[in-house]
């Protein structure tokens, strides 16, 4: 089968998904954790129940996600500008990654939290933990299981998002499919990136249901 | 010790004012193992979680060791909290960490070092018979092993007041003996004070000194165990009460009695040391009387013994006269069983024999 595209070209498409996927994913947990925390804490009946930030942060939540991602990616590009100097490339996707990513994980992070007994918040408070140690030594790592299989969640969805990536130059193997294979009519790049993110999404998956049955002690 | 006084409590779901408390007052002393009783529903759970303010009175204060709980600013109120256990139902304990890890979460709360940590750790698991089981999770324990592991955890940060919310209620009747035994010299060997709410009055009858008994938000009965085992003033108590002890007399016992049966009959109760001293002897040997007796009932309680009995006693009226004022003098309360005639007639009607059938005895005190 003839193709337009060489090794080099994939090899670097696939360098591109892995550097996008995997620094959104890393910002996007180091907010996205800490919102799924503070909308568990802070909702009616929470240990820090607070009406004000509750009423302001899950509406805002659900505006963000309600952006198809490719809106999103054009719509910030000033803030993206003043972000990381520059509107096109890798690092210029990662920003709307960023925030693609960060209320989605925010919000599976409220589920996985919202599943621990209230039981175990009840202990917690009898023992008087204050609410750093609620949170560090009952509600984090009782939902760890939980929380592992919410970010195998997230770097799927965050596989799938890059795709749109090329509109800004971001690369990766989803502009590569979209590019040459759809654009240029190329069925061989089109299956060959295919089948890696098939591989990819299969193996992201397994393994984290592995470590969260490890987690969960199954 | 523990003193809640005019506790109300009141809670709103869905526009609608449910009342958990209506005015309780309580005084738990220090040694106490206090048992509060009561059906579901009745705010026994509400109550319990008054004294560690995981519940908030609407009205009403609490004292805890003197200081009324509402008063405190929360970095107080966390410090107290610490000085009082609380073991749970479903033992609530955390599925990730290891039966040492859970252990020693209160005093990783404390922020004691590690070296301090392990010794009482290590201490509470010999303690609660599991020292082999450190290392294994929750999962892999039986539900007696999780509430022992519960009970360790409560422990260690030394309280001086233990709360139990249910604590046998999801444990067979041998684990609970075992659990209650454990409480038991909890109570004995550390001093420390226990609240206990529960829904068994054999839990309350096992290892409490002191009880309550609470319906719809209010005690209704309060007092020493042997107390109100002995002598149940509400018929919610009595229905309790019956549940361990037989008060009433057996329907075979009834139908065997026939209206030409010679004698009167008498209820008998007797408690403490007079249930020991040969009493029936004395009546018999003293006494011109012929004494049958028809059911008796001996119930341990602590350690004292309670007792019922029903009795025949035959002979001329002035004699029975004097036997019932022996009696009554032993401290022996005693009442005479309604007219039998009567007493059967209203058994056919089963209206009245239902609202009958446990008060057919018409108190006559020892004139």
């Amino acid at each position: 089968m003839n193709t337009i595209i060489t090794a080099d070209q994939l090899f670097q498409a696939l360098r591109e998904t892995v550097v996008m996927v995997g620094v959104s994913l890393f910002f996007g947990a180091l907010l996205g954790i800490p919102i799924g925390i503070v909308l568990v804490i802070t909702r009616p009946g929470g240990i820090l129940q607070n009406r004000f930030v509750f009423a302001v942060l899950n509406p805002l939540i659900n505006v963000v996600r309600s952006l198809p991602f490719i809106i999103l990616l054009v719509a910030i590009i000033p803030f993206t500008r003043l972000l990381v100097h520059t509107s096109i490339g890798t690092s210029a996707a990662i920003v709307p990654l960023v925030v693609y990513v960060a209320p989605y994980i925010g919000r599976l992070v409220e589920n996985s939290l919202l599943e621990v007994s209230p039981g175990i918040m009840e202990a917690a408070e009898a023992m008087g933990a204050t609410t750093f140690q609620v949170i560090w030594h009952f509600l984090l790592p009782e939902a760890f299981g939980s929380l592992i299989l919410t970010m195998t969640t997230a770097t799927i969805g965050l596989i799938g998002a890059t795709a749109m990536a090329g509109t800004v130059g971001g690369g990766g193997i989803g502009d590569l499919a979209i590019s040459y294979g759809y654009q240029r009519f190329d069925t061989f790049v089109i299956l060959v990136t295919v089948a890696i993110l098939i591989v990819f999404v299969q193996g992201i998956q397994s393994a984290g249901n592995r470590f969260a049955r490890k987690a969960r002690r199954d | 010790m523990i003193e809640l006084k005019d506790i109300h409590k009141t809670f709103t779901r869905k526009g609608q004012t449910i009342e958990a408390l209506k005015g309780v007052n309580l005084r738990v002393d220090k040694g106490d193992i206090f048992g509060v009783i009561g059906y579901s529903g009745a705010g026994k759970s509400t109550l319990i979680r008054m004294v560690n303010y995981l519940e908030r009175p609407t009205k009403g204060r609490v004292f805890v060791e003197g200081e009324a709980l509402d008063q405190f600013s929360p970095v107080q109120l966390r410090k107290t909290k610490k000085k009082i256990g609380m073991i749970f139902q479903h033992f609530n304990l955390l599925e990730s960490k290891t039966v040492y890890d859970n252990i020693a979460i209160p005093l990783v709360l404390l922020k004691q070092d590690k070296k301090s940590i392990r010794e009482r750790v290590t201490e509470l698991l010999q303690f609660i018979g599991l020292a082999d089981k450190a290392d294994s999770y929750p999962k892999e324990l039986s539900g007696g092993q999780k509430q022992r592991v519960g009970i360790a955890r409560a422990l260690a940060s030394n309280p001086s007041i233990l709360l139990c919310d249910e604590a046998t209620s999801a444990l067979d009747p041998q684990t609970t003996k075992s659990i209650l035994d454990l409480l038991k010299k909890i109570n004995e060997e550390y001093h420390i004070t226990i609240l206990m709410i529960t829904h068994e009055m054999a839990v309350i009858q096992q290892i409490c000194n002191k009880v309550a008994v609470m319906e719809q938000g209010e005690i209704i009965e309060q007092g020493e165990v042997l107390e109100v085992f002995g002598n149940p003033q509400h018929p919610t108590t009595e229905s309790f009460v019956r549940t361990v002890i037989q008060t009433s007399v057996p329907e075979s016992v009834l139908q065997s009695l026939s209206p030409e049966g010679a004698g009167r009959l008498f209820k008998l109760k007797f408690a403490g040391g007079n249930a020991s001293e040969p009493i029936i002897d004395s009546l018999i040997r003293k006494y011109n009387v012929s004494v049958n007796i028809l059911f008796a009932n001996m119930s341990q309680i602590q350690n004292t013994t309670l007792g019922m009995m029903i009795v025949q006693l035959g002979g001329e009226d002035r004699d029975i006269f004097r036997a019932v004022e022996f009696l009554g003098s032993r401290g022996v309360e005693i009442g005479e069983l309604q007219d039998l005639q009567e007493f059967q007639n209203r058994r056919k009607d089963p209206v009245i024999a239902e609202s009958h059938k446990d008060r057919v005895i018409k108190e006559v005190t020892a004139v």
